[in-house]
């Protein structure tokens, strides 16, 4: 009976200035065949300059069963927000 | 959860869905949406490996190097696109392994399209133009599907099989312009796949059994036969302008629709596919089951050779 390869989450680099984003995922024996892998399933048409990958077990997520208590808080703070605060008309740009 | 706890969630899941909101992998969902997921879903995935058969086929006789890069591309292609439908799969929950399983035990479906026979050089073209063309038709609606996942696989999925339907008609183009022998075997290949193509799209609206839960999960957009109409309307002026002749006797221009009426399509046949009757299906499976197995050496050997470097590393660290 065979082992299983890991699954693993692949984030590429499109061109610099840009940050690596989530592209998707795939099986690879070890990280090294992980990023040769990435290379071939998504960046055949030069997609990237640049590529993480991340054993999908070391990843920790957000319930979105949670996203109340979450994220709700963020709501009613308002204040964060530059259009909160009242300027008088003469004052153009701030 | 009781009963109408359920009822409840399940109202506001389909309110997100009408809202065009996407879903994501750890979002509650109802069972039936995770299981009709992972089946369109996988069988999307193994049409696109077991696709890679009758064209792979034809690698090493591409007529020149032109042909053939074009063809390894579209190939490997294929096997990227089956791998991102898997893995946006695999993030309901269920393994690769488990799809593995059902593709190779034949509880899983793929296209039928690819229980046919690749004799002629021209069938490449043929499965260009009217196989991917048909593909594209179906694939382009799934990029606003609401799984999110799914939509993000189809959206680069859609983008790179422009070029497959191009190379195709490529091939046809050159083939019809050619010797008398050439311009026969071109028409040859748009006999034998043009019936095949337009099943492709599934079975007619009567028949079909998914349509109205899937138009809902935006899973369809639109229904098999308006695809199909869409498909003919816009493949016969492309074998027009290429001098070749659909093969259908009834096929005639509607003015009052404005678009093509067609004959009757034998669903007798592809139903006989669909089971398994086809003509090339044992030699699919068959291939597909080799590659697995044979492959099995190498996959332990990789494996193994990962745990050994990473015992290593611990021990030096040690």
């Amino acid at each position: 009976m065979s082992k299983n390869w890991p699954l693993w989450e692949i984030f590429v680099r499109s061109k610099n200035g840009l940050e690596h984003r989530h592209f998707g995922s795939l099986h690879a024996a070890d990280a090294e065949m992980a990023l040769e892998n990435a290379r071939d399933v998504y960046t055949r048409r030069n997609e990237g300059v640049s590529i993480w990958v991340v054993e999908s077990k070391n990843i920790t997520a957000s319930n979105p069963e949670h996203n109340g208590e979450m994220f709700e808080p963020a709501q009613d703070k308002v204040y964060r927000h530059p259009t909160f605060y009242d300027l008088p008309d003469e004052v153009k740009h701030m | 959860m009781s009963e109408e706890q359920i009822k409840n969630l399940e109202k506001q899941f389909e309110e997100r869905i009408a809202r065009d909101e996407k879903i994501e992998p750890k979002d509650w969902m109802p069972e039936k949406y995770r299981k009709t997921h992972i089946r369109q879903m996988s069988q999307h995935a193994h049409s696109e490996i077991i696709g890679m058969l009758p064209e792979g086929n034809w690698i090493t006789r591409a007529p020149s190097l032109r042909r053939k890069v074009a063809l390894l591309a579209k190939v490997q292609d294929e096997a990227g696109h089956g791998l991102y439908l898997y893995s946006a799969c695999e993030t309901l929950g269920v393994s690769r392994d488990e799809l593995y399983e059902q593709l190779h035990s034949g509880k899983a479906k793929y296209s039928s399209i690819f229980n046919y026979p690749t004799i002629t050089w021209a069938d490449m073209g043929a499965i260009g133009w009217l196989v991917d063309g048909a593909a594209i038709i179906n694939q382009v609606p799934l990029c606003n599907t609401s799984y999110g996942p799914y939509a993000r696989a189809m959206i680069r999925v859609c983008k790179e099989e422009s070029f497959h339907q191009r190379q195709g008609f490529e091939i046809m183009i050159k083939l019809a312009n050619g010797t008398p022998e050439q311009k026969d075997m071109a028409q040859d290949a748009l006999n034998r796949w043009w019936w095949p193509s337009l099943m492709m799209l599934g079975p007619t609206d009567a028949e079909s059994i998914h349509t109205e839960q899937s138009m809902k999960w935006k899973l369809k957009r639109k229904s098999n036969d308006d695809l199909r109409q869409q498909f003919i309307d816009q493949t016969v002026p492309q074998a027009e302008l290429i001098g070749l002749t659909i093969p259908d006797p009834d096929l005639k221009w509607n003015e009052e629709r404005q678009s093509y009426d067609f004959g009757e399509i034998n669903w007798d046949e592809f139903w006989q596919v669909v089971k398994g009757h086809g003509p090339m299906n044992k030699e699919r499976m068959k291939a597909r089951v080799n590659a697995w197995e044979e492959g099995e050496w190498v996959r332990d050997a990789a494996m193994a050779y990962a745990e050994k470097k990473q015992e290593r590393k611990e021990k030096q660290v040690v």
